[in-house]
């Protein structure tokens, strides 16, 4: 399985390094959502602390979601999924592959953009930075790992571009709610993030197993 | 070898997926070597009428990438892409193949895992009529290997000789099996036989 998620893993950053569609779409996107929201508002830095949580995770979440609809889009092109599909390789491990993959693509996305927050919005963490390290991985991983999955039950609908924020957004409240609540938390220096971290750790946790539980159904559905 | 044959929407292709395991059939069930096509993928080699193929990939790419989801390392990938007359040299991205090219790739993906019974499904369509004798003498050769081969073709004429036996197939269902000798001539006239009773 290990050998086969490699190859999977390998494969698509090859394939995205070539096309650069993801990235490109996320980059651009996510670019977007900065200046705009920096035209709109004039914050003063401590209200910058206040707000930036919640723009930067809404701007990541909208990125991603470009992203994500992507994931499986070159699988159906040529019938590849269905080459894949008749192999005897795990199909958690081409779901674990993917959702690696989308971690990577938007994980490069926040490292890029996260200097041009730090810039438009003049923020400067009081709380410890380390954390939001931590946050940004579990939160990240929280939006991929439901993303690709969601992603892959909605390839053979019509309006699959629509179909996935549908789904995807409401089942991610909690965890959004965890990562702005704990970024505010560290940037502001008011609130232990403790708390949130802990219920991103187990959200990661619970929908990682549901994920790999029920994708190989969600796979082999006609 | 068995040549499957039938007009658009007889259920030809269906029939392959059901085989492969890709769907499952909705009455009856179907056996692979004496298991379920879910337990028998290893034995199983399948060709859609699309190429199932990358590509932004070139041909060593592709198959190294498939080749691992069976185990199989570098060395088979370029023999089973020298074994269809293409060139593991060529760097060239799949998506810059002709389509004959392509078909040959895909025939090769399908077969890199030796498998015991192979499912193609139009595996001649677009492709130039030398290129298609090459396929036709290399699946022969497959065939003489040892392997079942089962084909879905709208070209008998060109299994003429090569295939075991033909079926026809009609609404999902297998109506007629013809002896490979003069099937070419024979599901030909029973299809404008067909025709004309459709019309009166």
């Amino acid at each position: 399985m290990i050998a086969v998620l490699r190859a999977t893993l390998a494969k698509d950053l090859r394939l995205e390094w070539r096309s650069k569609d993801a990235v490109n779409s996320m980059l651009f996107f996510a670019l977007l959502v900065a200046v705009i929201f920096s035209f709109s508002f004039d914050p003063t830095a401590e209200e910058s602390r206040r707000i930036a949580g919640g723009l930067i995770w809404v701007a990541f979440l909208f990125a991603a979601v470009v992203a994500l609809n992507q994931t499986w889009a070159r699988e159906l092109r040529s019938q590849v999924l269905d080459a894949y599909r008749v192999s005897p390789a795990s199909p958690n491990a081409l779901f674990l592959a993917k959702a690696v993959g989308n971690f990577l693509f938007v994980a490069l996305l926040e490292v890029l953009m996260t200097p041009l927050f730090i810039v438009f919005y003049n923020l400067r963490a009081i709380g410890p930075v380390w954390q939001l390290a931590l946050v940004a991985a579990l939160g990240t991983w929280a939006l991929v790992v439901n993303g690709t999955f969601f992603a892959a039950m909605s390839i053979r609908t019509r309006s699959r571009e629509v179909m996935l924020p549908l789904i995807l957004f409401p089942i991610s409240i909690p965890a959004l709610i965890a990562m702005v609540q704990a970024t505010t938390g560290i940037l502001t220096g008011e609130l232990s993030p403790r708390f949130w971290i802990n219920l991103l750790l187990v959200y990661d946790v619970v929908f990682t197993t549901a994920c790999l539980v029920l994708f190989e159904t969600v796979l082999d559905a006609e | 070898m068995y040549g499957v044959q039938g007009d658009n929407g007889a259920g030809k292709s269906t029939l392959l997926r059901v085989i492969a395991g890709l769907i499952e059939p909705t009455a009856g069930s179907v056996q692979v070597f004496g298991r379920k096509p879910r337990d028998a993928k290893r034995s199983l080699g399948y060709m859609a009428h699309a190429s199932m193929l990358y590509d932004e990939l070139d041909a060593v790419e592709n198959l190294l990438y498939f080749g691992g989801l069976y185990g199989v390392g570098r060395e088979r990938c370029e023999e089973a892409i020298r074994a269809v007359g293409l060139d593991p040299a060529l760097r060239r991205r799949v998506g810059q193949y002709s389509q004959g090219m392509r078909q040959r790739l895909s025939l090769a993906r399908a077969v890199i895992h030796n498998p015991a019974l192979l499912l193609l499904d139009e595996p001649f369509s677009n492709v130039d009529a030398h290129s298609a004798r090459e396929m036709v003498a290399l699946l022969a050769r497959m065939r003489d290997e040892g392997r079942t081969v089962f084909i879905v073709t709208h070209q008998p004429a060109l299994l003429e000789g090569v295939a075991d036996e033909f079926v026809s197939m009609e609404s999902g269902m297998i109506v007629a099996r013809w002896p490979a000798r003069g099937a070419a001539a024979t599901i030909e006239s029973a299809r404008v036989e067909r025709t004309q009773e459709a019309r009166r």
